[in-house]
Formats: C-alpha cells, structure tokens, sequence
C-alpha cells in the first residue's frame, strides 16, 4: 500500500493540533500514514500519532535545536525511503516553511493551505482558497509527490487506533538554525488555531480600549485577540494578531467583530468562520451582510455586559 | 554584496473575484494592479542593505511588461536596474514552475541575499521564497520581521505560533519579509526623474510547464443571512441564548 508522510509539530512530546488533523486527513485517503517528529521529545508521540490513525512514527533525533533546512533533508530522505506518494504537514508557520522546502528538494509543487484533499485512484486533488479566500481553486497535483500544507481547524482529528511502531533516525543538520525562542506571554493562542477568535477595530477607538476585546476572549479561555489592519497599522496591536487579506485568514467555530466595519480585505479573512458575531455602532456596516449575529451598539457599553454573561454560561 | 529583490504583480486587495466562463481561471476584466504588499517590504530591505554593505540592488519580476510600472517605482526609490521576465500568463504558473524560472535567472545574476515577500497575495502560496532556496542552493529564513546582516551571514527574527524565533543563517541567502521588518519609503522627485534614466530589462521567461492542473475555481459559497439581535447591552442574553441553543457553539 502506498505510504503518505505528515510532518508533526509538538511542544516536547505533546502534539499540536493541527498536526493530528493533518494526519486525519491522510488517514482518510486510505494510504499507510508515516508521521515524522523532531526535536525533544519527539519519540514519546508514538500514542497521540497512532491514536490519530498514523501506523509509524520516525522521530529525528539529534536535533536539539530547530533547523528549517536540515529538517526539510530529513523529511525529504524519509519520503524518498518510504516511496511516499504524498507529504503534509498542518498549515502552520513552521509548516508553510517546510512544506515548499520539501517541495523544492523534490522538484514539486506545493500547495499551501489547503482545505480539501482527495485521493481519486492515486490521482491527487486539493482545494485551497486564493485572494485571500475570496475564491478557491481546485487542482490536480502532476508531481511525483503530493506536498500540501492543511488549513487549521479544517479536518477533523481521528481518534481510537492503537499506538504507532516508533522508529528514530539521526538529523542529517542544517546550516539555518533557530538558537532562541521568545515564548508568546502566558502562551497566548495563536489566531490562526484558536477555536474562537474575538477580534478589534478602529471602533474601540484608542489602544487601549482593546481590554474589552481581551476581557472576553479571556473569559472564553480558549480564545485568541484578532485585529484589523487599521489598529495593526495605527501601531495598537501586533501585526501577528492581523486577520485579512494582509494578515492571517482564520476559520474558528465562533469569530467576534468589534467596532470593525469589515472591509472586504477584512471579510476576507474571516469569512469561512463557522458562526461570526458583530458588534457595531453603525446599523449599515458592511460587517453586518456576513456577520450571523449582530448587536447595533457602542462597545464600551456591549462588551462588558457581554464579558459577564460568557463568564457566567461558563462557570 | 549582490542583492536582489524578487516581486511580483498583483491584483489590488479590493478586488471583487470573478470565475470566468471557463469555470477553471479567475475573471481578470477591470481588475487593477499593484506590487504585493510584502514585497514593497522587500524592495525596502534591499535598499536598506545596499546603504548599510554598498553593492548593487537588481529587482526581478516574472510578469507581464506592464510590471514596468511597479518596477519605475522601486527604481525611483533607489534601485540600481530592473528585469522582467516576460510572461502576460503569469498569473497561472504554479509555483514550482515560477520559482524554477526565477532561480535561473537569479544564478545568471549572482546573489548574496536575495529578498521577497512573505507571501504573493494574489495565490497566497508563501513558497517561491524557500523553493528559490532550494533550487539555488542558499539559505533561507521566512517571515521576517528583524533582521541584522553580515558579510558571512546574519542573524533574523521571525513570528511563529511559538514565539519569537531567532534564526541564525549563512549567506548567499533568501530572506522573505514580513510586516514590522520596515518601512517602506516614498520615492522623492530626484529618485523619479533619476529612474527615467535607468534600465529594464525584459527577456522572455524561460518555459517551464506546470506539474499542475487547475479543475475549478469557485467562488465562497454565500453566508446564511444573519439578523441583528437587539440593541446596545439589553441585546446581550438574546445573542448568548441564540449562541448556545440556535448555533450550538457556546
């Protein structure tokens, strides 16, 4: 049976998310799923991996420190010893990087972002969203080997398989390397994974308002701040919190718009999110025509009342 | 040091998407143009080094002739010259296929450091940096937002789920920027008129067929019309009680 090789990101032994659902979705192609881990830790996968519907786990050892090139040889020399015909990884910051890396070593085209994939009799097809979701293209991969990244919180996670055989191999080294990491404060979720996802605009009007926006997705617990590009270019919030067109494009079960009028590099950025709320103090924001939910009003006013009651339904 | 900024033309952010009457390529008419946001951040950068390191800042695009325009103006704030690899159906090469004409073009050239946007965001791929980087044999570092160089190699910072990553590398080495790095300038009168005077360069883009095959182009499917749920704060219980019993997801 042919071999399909998911690249698995982790935080010393425990596996991201977005990796089990990248090797969901392998496992759904009907093909032998190898997963492939680096880094501290990686050898202790072997359960989350096989639960998730991976039958091996190969973890590259003697690489302490992340190197983008070396583990792109890594994983290249592994596709090529399993005969692989397909590479995935979750869409992720480390995973975009790898993913043309890979493919550029085995003279493929990648497809980034993907949040579609098929298997119609070895015949490879994604879909993945272009102009920042406002269409999406469909395409065939002729390349020997499928190489896509996954979309976050697209596919779904298996679970109830048995642990995976574990193997290790030694890293063959990189000339890139990263030799610190600055951890997120309170490790802050990422934007582009968080289940939730509550996001300000320029209605809060100053930066510091942006307490009401953080209150709530504090009270949610499981959610992340967003922002539109007119508070990220005013200098409000990080750029890595920018939802839209020249930001991040996220899908969350429930997205919150505050004071954000939604313009269409906006919209296009949050538009595939399961259910989106908007709260605004202008009736004919264009917010409003994707928003499921909506509050006509001043956010100084909604978000506190809103904050209380989340906290409330969940305690 | 030899320095190159790779980047592209793309639809401006406000288009609206249209599929065409094949069903399989997006609808270009009255569509306008403009250089990809992020490699308006890479242009910056490569000036930013020649001031820094002296040498020589070559910009290079694959794309139609009218990609002079966007090139006119990274020479007016700067650069030294300007090639197109010419290719009005730009837009439909793959990625391998964008990256394996550019890496030719660039070993023809030479580089120390090549620079590019994070991302093209008209195909949003964020590959043809790192696959430059593999077909050239360089290093590379993604989504840069801080980056310190050296004759050998250089030290950069990068945003990533994690954190804060420090990325150490060598040269000749691909740098692909990302919001924060810099900030782009305007280009003054004595740059434009200096520019006129400067040459672009425009050679057919070498062929290279596409390993892909694109089936369908759709556009989102249209959201379920949504309804206001109230007014001000008294509108709150109604939004948590349709959360949790109409969407399900509280």
């Amino acid at each position: 049976m042919s071999t399909i090789v998911v690249f698995v990101e982790h935080k010393s032994g425990s596996a991201r998310r977005a990796s089990l659902e990248a090797i969901g979705a392998a496992h759904a192609t009907g093909m032998t799923v190898v997963a492939v881990a680096t880094g501290p830790g990686a050898a202790d996968l072997g359960a989350q991996v096989g639960a998730a519907g991976a039958s091996k786990l190969v973890a590259i050892t003697g690489a302490d420190k992340y190197s983008p090139d070396g583990c792109a040889a890594d994983v290249v020399a592994l596709v090529q010893a399993q005969g692989a015909k397909a590479f995935l990884c979750a869409n992720t910051s480390t995973g975009k990087d790898l993913l043309a890396r890979v493919a550029g070593a085995l003279d493929c085209v990648p497809f980034a972002d993907c949040i579609e994939l098929r298997n119609e009799g070895g015949a490879f097809t994604v879909r993945r969203p272009v102009l920042a979701g406002k269409a999406s293209i469909t395409t065939q991969s002729d390349s020997a080997v499928l190489c896509a990244s996954l979309r976050p919180n697209t596919f779904a996670v298996a679970s109830g398989a048995g642990p995976a055989e574990v193997s290790s191999v030694a890293t063959k080294g990189g000339k890139v390397v990263v030799v610190s990491i600055a951890a997120k404060p309170d490790a802050k979720l990422d934007v582009k994974e968080a289940p939730i996802v509550v996001s300000g605009g320029r209605g809060l009007r100053e930066a510091g308002h942006f307490k009401l926006v953080e209150d709530l997705a504090a009270a949610f617990g499981n959610a992340a701040v967003g922002a539109s590009r007119a508070v990220v270019d005013a200098g409000w919030r990080p750029h890595s919190e920018q939802v839209g067109q020249t930001g991040k494009t996220v899908s969350p079960q429930l997205y919150f718009a505050v004071g954000i009028s939604g313009a269409i590099q906006h919209l296009a950025g949050m538009r595939t999110s399961k259910v989106i709320v908007a709260i605004n103090k202008d009736a004919a924001a264009p917010i409003f025509k994707v928003a499921d939910y909506g509050i006509v009003g001043d956010a100084f006013e909604v978000m506190p009342a809103l904050t209380e009651a989340i906290k409330r339904a969940r305690a | 040091m030899k320095i190159i900024a790779c980047v592209k033309r793309v639809p401006t952010t406000e288009v609206q998407a249209k599929v065409a009457a094949d069903g399989k390529s997006i609808d270009t008419t009255g569509f306008e143009y403009m250089l990809s946001f992020y490699d308006d951040l890479a242009v910056e950068e490569a000036l930013k080094t020649k001031e820094k390191h002296g040498g020589e800042v070559i910009v290079l695009t694959l794309g139609p002739s009218e990609s002079s325009k966007e090139l006119r103006e990274a020479l007016a704030k700067g650069a030294d010259k300007a090639v197109i690899l010419v290719d009005a159906a730009w837009h439909t090469r793959d990625a391998r296929s964008t990256a394996k004409a550019l890496a030719a073009k660039i070993k023809e050239l030479g580089a120390d450091v090549v620079f590019t946007g994070r991302v093209a965001t008209d195909r949003d791929q964020a590959s043809v940096g790192p696959m430059l980087a593999a077909y050239l044999g360089m290093s590379c570092v993604t989504d840069v937002v801080k980056l310190d160089l050296s004759a050998q190699g250089g030290n950069a910072q990068r945003e990533s789920e994690a954190g804060v990553e420090t990325v150490e590398f060598p040269l000749p080495a691909v740098i692909t920027c990302d919001k924060g790095l810099n900030e782009p300038r305007y280009a003054g009168l004595k740059g434009i008129m200096a520019a006129k005077k400067k040459t672009i360069e425009e050679t057919p883009a070498p062929e290279m067929p596409n390993a892909s095959r694109v089936l369908k182009v759709e556009l989102p499917p249209a959201r379920k019309e949504g309804r206001i749920v109230g007014e001000g704060a008294a509108a709150v219980p109604a939004l948590i009680d349709a959360l949790k019993n109409e969407a399900k997801v509280l």
